[in-house]
This record gives structure tokens, sequence and C-alpha cells, in this order.
């Protein structure tokens, strides 16, 4: 089985820090042809606009061509097609799949029986390892290093995957956490477990300024409306949770704002001008860390 | 006088395997666990028994059939307790200890209902990871846990 990406547990420490050197190089120079030749599948079982769009971009500055759908409609998924059926299908016409789709665990399964490497570009609620991986360059590249930060995540602290799949990265690399959200939307508590098991310190708190002046890095996420029963409920968090340019006069200078994206109205725009912003940027390393990934998965770096 | 009542309520088999200390509400998972359901020997099932430790047991025995540690093993997700009794001519030969497995494939039903497993034709597999004296199951595809509160076994039909 070749060896492919659909976990953040499936890298070592010592890949994941490899795979941020390979970024790096690819940041400097930003065109190596070095797939020519290679054809990759970008197959999107439901849509997405900065993952496809960067992993395609990616693979063209690779110098390979990319092959593939960007949702199942006018597939022959539509007509019922197993994903089995498909996976085993493309992965006799190209060198590697990269894949999102909306069940949990499809990559895992998909990686099981294709004869190329696979990458999971997110599976669900799961997991979207290229992400992790992007979010820890992002961190080393404002902070100089990984070791010994403290990391504020906000928001949908329950359901959001890119902050459990983060805590678990950073895990390595001796971290402080602050969990700001509210009580709906607390970090559930087999990750604070699991932080316990490693001896890692945490605070939580549901008011956004309380630690803001103590933080590295503010992980701000979306707060979802269809997360809440209780739409009256919704409207309160949504307002409380909302980062504005006044509330970071004392933070500290090396701080940064970091999120996923998309952002609908929990980052204020007039942070977007202070020197703290820095989500465009982490948006742009996607496509860094991407070359990277690919190119290490198919033996080239 | 004891023993006679129990021969009455449940009658022994000459060869094969009895399957005590079963908790009562576990006996059909452990007969869908075993596929029973397809097995042609002769099988005597009792239910709702009186027992000291569980309260209310079953067990179940099978004549003529020998199981493999790791096909016994399955039923510790439902029956941990359980005690296994290899019958050679009417005696007891050998009692087995169940343990539980380190990986659960293609038994328990994953409880997650976005996982891929429950949406296409595909084997669950699990790996266990005991908390206390509970069992969970973490699921390799989707990553999430099924206690045993939501402990669904897979049946045959």
């Amino acid at each position: 089985m070749p060896k492919s990406l659909i976990s953040i547990h499936d890298f070592t420490k010592e890949e994941i820090i490899h795979i941020l050197e390979i970024a790096s190089g690819f940041e400097k120079n930003k065109s190596q042809k070095i797939l020519e030749g290679k054809i990759i599948a970008c197959i999107f079982f439901e849509p997405s606009t900065r993952t496809r769009l960067s992993f395609e971009t990616a693979s063209n500055r690779l110098g390979a061509r990319v092959i593939g759908f960007s949702d199942t409609d006018n597939t022959s998924i539509s007509k019922g097609e197993s994903l089995k059926d498909t996976i085993k299908m493309v992965s006799n016409y190209v060198d590697m799949i990269v894949m999102r789709h909306p069940l949990e665990g499809a990559a895992r399964y998909a990686s099981e029986i294709a004869s190329v490497p696979v990458i999971n570009a997110g599976d669900g609620a799961n997991q979207h390892p290229s992400q992790t991986l992007l979010d820890l360059y992002t961190i080393q590249q404002t902070q100089g290093k990984l070791n010994n930060l403290t990391i504020n995540m906000v928001g949908d602290l329950k359901y959001g995957r890119t902050v459990h799949s983060l805590l678990q990265a950073m895990s390595h690399f001796s971290p402080k956490f602050i969990f700001t959200a509210p009580e709906e939307l607390m970090m559930p508590e087999e990750y604070k477990d699991f932080l316990d098991e490693k001896k890692i310190s945490y605070t939580e708190t549901s008011s956004l300024t309380e630690y803001l002046d103590d933080t590295d890095i503010l992980y701000m996420t979306r707060v979802q409306q269809e997360r809440f029963s209780d739409p009256i409920e919704y409207e309160k968090v949504k307002n409380v949770y909302r980062l504005e340019a006044k509330m970071l006069r004392n933070v500290r200078d090396n701080m940064k704002i970091l999120h996923p994206l998309p952002r609908i109205n929990e980052i204020a725009t007039d942070v977007d001008d202070t020197p703290y912003a820095y989500f465009y940027k982490q948006a742009e390393n996607g496509m860094y860390i991407r070359m990277a990934i690919i190119a290490y998965l198919l033996g080239y770096k | 006088m004891k023993i006679n009542e129990k021969h009455l309520i449940v009658s022994a088999i000459k060869n094969g395997t009895v399957l005590d200390h079963i908790p009562a509400s576990s006996i059909f998972k452990v007969i869908d666990i075993l596929h029973l359901t397809q097995d042609n020997n002769q099988i005597t099932i009792g239910s709702n028994l009186d027992s000291k430790s569980l309260g209310k047991k079953g067990i179940i025995k099978i004549a003529d059939r020998f199981f493999a540690d790791e096909e016994i093993n399955k039923i510790a997700l439902v029956a941990p307790q359980a005690t296994i009794n290899i019958i050679k001519n009417f005696e007891v030969i050998e009692k087995k200890i169940i343990s539980i497995p380190e990986n659960v494939n293609g038994i328990v039903k994953c409880v997650n209902p976005m996982c891929v497993t429950n949406h296409q034709d595909i084997e669950t597999r699990f790996i266990t990871i005991s908390k206390g004296s509970d069992i969970q199951l973490l699921c390799h595809y989707c990553e999430k846990v099924t206690d045993s509160k939501n402990l669904k076994i897979i049946s045959d039909k």
C-alpha cells in the first residue's frame, strides 16, 4: 500500500517538521516542475473553494497535470456508483488521488483500495490534515518556532475539526492552550483527557477578551448557526465572539490571528488592517504545504 | 439437589461447548456474534436463569462444536464475564476465560451516522480501547468511539 495522508496521526513529528521544511523551499521558489508527466486526480464529492483550488494550483506549480471533478452531479456517482468502484477506476488512471468526501472515513477506505497515494482533503467532520499542516507552517512562520507557544482557540471547539487536529499536532511541541468557547461549544472531554495524558496545560473561558493579551496565536473559528437548537442562543453567542480592532490594544507584539476561513462575522473587517491579521497569508501558505505533501508522498522530496 | 434442578432447566450435552454467565440482556447478541442462527448443531439456550453474580443470566450449550479462541473472544464485547466450558463425554475438560480482542472486525455497527461504513458496503473495523471496566471501540475509518451503551451487533439477517 503506498503511503497516504489521511489523518494527522499518519505523520510522525519528524515527518511533520520535514514537510514544513519542504514547504518553506517551495515558498522561496514557487514553480519547481519536478512532477512533469505526472497526473493527479482531484476528486471532490462535495464543494470546496480554497482546498480544491490550492491543491490544483499546487499540482500545476509542480508541473503535474490535474483531472477530476468538483461535484458529483455530472459523474456516475449520481447514478449510484459505489465509492469503491470510483476509487478503483480513478487509481488506475493517475499517479495520486486528492479527495474530499462528506462521509467520515471515506478517505481512509479509499487509501486501502487505491493503488496510488491518497491525500484526504476533508472527510466530513473528521480529518483535514493539509489544513493542520498549513496551520503549523503558519504558526512557525509567524513565531519563528513551534515550541512553548500559547495557543488560544476561539469559537466552535466542540465540532470544529480544525481545532481538534491542530490540538493533536501541536501536542508534539509543548504548547499551552486557552479554549475560548460558549458553554454549548466547549472542547470535548476526550481531547482534554488527551492533553491531561500528555501533561499539557489548558485553561477554559467563555470570554473572548479574558486571555487575549496572554496569547501568541489566536486561532479563530466560525460559530455555525446550525449547531444551535435555539436561534436566540445563536444570536447572543454570535456577537460575543466577534473580534474587533479595538480589542487588540494590549495584545502581545508577536500575536497573530489565524482563521481557517471562510469567516462570516467573527472577525470584523477593521482587524484586517492590523499587524495581527494573518489569515490571508495563512491561506496562501496552504499552497506551499500542499506542494510539499504531494512531492513528499510521491517520493520527490 | 441443586445440580439436578439445573439439569432439569438446561439439559447437559455429551460433547461441545457451554457458554455460561452471559448477562441475560446479552444472550441474543451472543447468538448473533457467533452466527448460531446458521448453526445446524443441537443448541440449547436458557435465558433469565437465576444467578448469584449476575441476577439473571443466560446459558448457551452447543453440542459437538468447539470454537477457536479468536472467535469466542468476540463475545467479550457483550459478555466480558462469560465462562467457556469445553465438554467431552459429559465432563468439563477445560475452562476458558475470554479476553478482550485488540481488533473487532465486522461484528459491531459504528455509532456515527456519518461514518462511511454506514453508507457503503464496507466491513466495520475497530480498535479496542478499555476505559476502566468499560470497553470502547475506536472506528478505524471515522475515528469516532462507539461505547458499550451504543453497541449494536450487525446481525446475520
